[in-house]
């Protein structure tokens, strides 16, 4: 089952798969112990012969009742456990803005992901601003904040290697962050259905070493040296 | 077609000649959603199971507006009409997504679709305005015209779940027809009500939607549920394990469903602090489905279990719907959501809820009552040929469809081999196609048994199930009117099913007290 999951390059990823596998076993538990009861009844309590006569169970006293409510309070139980721990997780993804290395905008357009660096200034707006599309190259293990925002209709940002995903809505600019942990080429795909071109709309995310990344934004600003 | 797609991207598709196109794809896609949602599960679960068994089932001659019952039928027809009529429109069908959301459904230029929008919009505002008018009948008839004796909790629980259906949509469709109308204006009249350019939003509409969206699941849902319960109930032999508090737990759902709308929008850009309290609403709902499933598990305990083509299909659709609600707590975890939001892990979900009580439950429910209805029995062994069939190919089909998610699988992608991550998992699609071809055609033994059976079944009698309730106390098929003669008073609870110190195996409601053994 895990086994399908993309190989996790970010800092959060793994605690977005821990909350994964443990609903997964918690959920996997009632399930299996649901079905084998069912099909224990199924064959248990088979009609076998014409005049075999059933239990009257009606359920309204509190000991047959206790049957279903204390499974019923254990299935709470549980569901809160899965809140909770899976509230921190959401905080650290989405609620907190760790102070970031990179600053970089993206806008979703019928059918590109359009990259803005600020340039050596880091102000976006000014001259050495610069637009590239549908490749965005960021430093491994530096914090990165992406600024989406949308012109047409709503985008989805979808980066499954650093299970991140944030739609992108037109007249909002939405903060998301990522620390990617390994170096590599990885897709952005689209996740919303954006129109025609929808499947198909991707671009790739460069993960560079710091030296290459240096090197990459010399080739790019070459007079800010 | 669609599945063909996405096994083999971009080859001829048998019987249809050519490739699909990526604009076809959305457009089969939105289509799709449309027609299964609002055209087959409501007015086959809502509308066909209320007409018939309401009156039957507390005890009237006919729905308490019969005019606007009528009108409410030929509204849908010209609904149905107006959808299919949208694909012979010049540049095709609706192509949004059945969740329509703007700005994609709001400007022609973004989909390329003209009219074929305009009529679904108006399509479904058309089967909105059918089923507010049905609705109200299937509230007002069982409030106003049980037969003497038939208190509120003596009624058979599908008759609770058909009402608590038609609450849930008359309270929720509001907003959504608002939405409808200003989406149109949006389209034809120039305005911005959905659009961020002019000052409008269009999370709005996503808000509008599913505000209406989630309730709308459990107006399909409840009726098929009840179904279930009937039919679990009468081949256990026993008596509904819980029956009040299984009618007060669907009361909290339903409150609770109206409080779990952002679900959908966890990562839409709403503020994300909201997304905790709507994660803990949804997962909390949880509680109240495990109460009815246990209730039902506990109502088969002890049973004597009569095991006919109905009783298989309810059975079958509780261990699907089992597994459609464990796999729910995934998506109703905000950070998993992160990851498998849009992704095949969330269609392989909804099909497994709605799958198994749309068509597993409205499949127990045809057999079940298929006698009443035609005064004919169905084939049993084809009914179990086709039960097996569809249980298995339904399996093979959806629990691969998760792992597509997890491997990070978009939905509504029309050529997944343009991911390099999403190409490694082509041979699991093209398994799924070939059982989703399997599950098509093991229908058709269905087909056959439920057109060859009116004329050759075996002659029903008044009730071939030994059930209760008082549908089975008329003619097979009832006469107009319902009942030939008076309408049968009721004394006791629906479920009377080996009653201790009785000899008989069942009560049937209506027999007076002292009357028997």
């Amino acid at each position: 089952m895990f086994a399908w999951l993309p190989e996790n390059v970010s800092t959060y990823g793994g605690d977005i798969d821990a909350i994964f596998k443990l609903i997964y076993y918690v959920v996997g538990v009632w399930f299996v112990a649901t079905q084998v009861f069912l099909v224990y009844c199924l064959i248990r309590f088979r009609r076998r012969s014409g005049n075999q006569r059933s239990k009257y169970l009606p359920g309204n006293t509190a000991s047959q009742a206790a049957w279903v409510l204390i499974p019923c309070a254990l299935v709470l139980v549980l569901d809160l456990w899965i809140d909770f721990r899976g509230a921190d997780v959401w905080a650290k993804v989405k609620l907190s803005r760790p102070t970031p290395n990179l600053i970089v905008r993206v806008t979703g357009k019928q059918f590109n992901w359009i990259v803005t660096y600020p340039g050596p200034d880091g102000k976006f707006g000014t001259a050495d601003d610069k637009k590239i599309d549908n490749d965005l190259h960021v430093p491994v293990n530096q914090v990165v904040r992406v600024l989406l925002t949308g012109e047409d209709v709503i985008h989805s940002f979808y980066l499954p290697h650093l299970r991140l995903k944030q739609d992108v809505v037109p007249g909002r600019e939405i903060p998301a962050w990522f620390e990617a942990t390994k170096t590599g080429k990885y897709e952005i795909p689209c996740a919303e259905l954006c129109g025609f071109g929808h499947s198909g709309m991707k671009g790739f995310l460069y993960v560079h070493s710091e030296a290459d990344f240096k090197a990459w934004v010399r080739t790019q600003w070459p007079s800010a040296g | 077609m669609i599945r063909w797609q996405l096994a083999y991207p971009e080859t001829e598709i048998p019987l249809f000649g050519r490739p699909i196109g990526p604009d076809e794809y959305n457009a089969f896609v939105t289509m799709h959603g449309t027609i299964m949602v609002f055209f087959v599960a409501m007015p086959l679960l809502v509308a066909a199971m209320g007409n018939f068994l309401i009156p039957l089932m507390i005890g009237a001659r006919d729905m308490a507006f019969p005019r606007l019952n009528m009108m409410s039928v030929w509204v849908l027809a010209v609904a149905s009409l107006v959808l299919l009529a949208s694909f012979f429109v010049e540049a095709g069908p609706a192509a949004a997504g059945w969740t329509g959301y703007p700005p994609l459904s709001a400007r022609i230029e973004y989909t390329g679709v003209e009219y074929g929008l305009d009529l679904w919009i108006l399509a479904l505002a058309l089967e909105f305005a059918s089923f507010l008018m049905g609705g109200i009948n299937f509230l007002v008839t069982p409030i106003n015209l049980r037969t003497r004796g038939m208190s509120l909790f003596r009624l058979p629980l599908i008759v609770w779940m058909i009402m608590g259906a038609s609450i849930l949509f008359l309270l929720s469709v509001g907003p959504l027809i608002a939405g409808a109308v200003f989406l149109l204006l949006d389209r034809n009249l120039g305005t911005s009500f959905f659009l961020a350019e002019g000052g409008g939003d269009p999370l709005l509409w996503q808000h509008l939607f599913w505000f209406f969206g989630h309730p709308e699941v459990y107006v399909i849902l409840l009726p098929a549920a009840g179904a279930m319960m009937e039919i679990i109930s009468t081949f256990s032999r026993k008596t509904i394990f819980g029956y009040k508090s299984i009618i007060y737990a669907v009361m909290i759902a339903g409150v609770l469903s109206f409080l779990v709308w952002a679900h959908h929008q966890f990562i839409s850009g709403l503020d994300p602090r909201l997304a905790m309290p709507f994660s803990i609403t949804t997962i909390l709902i949880s509680v109240p489905f495990a109460f009815i499933i246990f209730s039902m598990l506990a109502t088969m305990w002890g049973g004597s279990i009569w095991l006919t083509t109905p009783m298989w299909f309810a059975v079958g659709g509780l261990s699907v719907f089992i597994f459609g609600g464990v796999t729910g707590i995934f998506n109703g975890s905000a950070p998993v959501d992160i990851y498998i939001h849009d992704t095949y892990f969330v269609v392989a979900h909804f099909h497994s809820t709605l799958f198994s009580t749309v068509f597993l439950g409205g499949f127990a429910a045809l057999y079940y009552w298929y006698p009443k209805m035609f005064g004919r029995m169905m084939n049993e062994f084809w009914g179990k040929v086709h039960f097996w069939g569809t249980y298995i190919f339904f399996l093979l089909v959806f629990v691969p469809m998760h792992l597509l998610g997890v491997g990070g699988m978009m939905r509504r992608i029309a050529d997944p081999s343009k991911y390099e991550f999403v190409k490694e998992l082509l041979p699991m699609n093209e398994f799924i196609t070939v059982a989703a071809i399997g599950l098509l055609l093991i229908q058709a033994p269905f087909v056959f048994n439920f057109l060859g059976s009116m004329f050759v079944g075996k002659k029903a009698s008044e009730n071939p199930w030994d059930a209760t309730t008082l549908e089975w106390t008329t003619p097979s098929p009832p006469p107009h009117g319902n009942w030939p003669g008076a309408i049968p008073a009721v004394h006791r609870p629906p479920y009377e099913y080996a009653v201790p110190g009785v000899s008989e195996e069942w009560l049937p409601q209506s027999r007076p007290e002292g009357a028997a053994s």
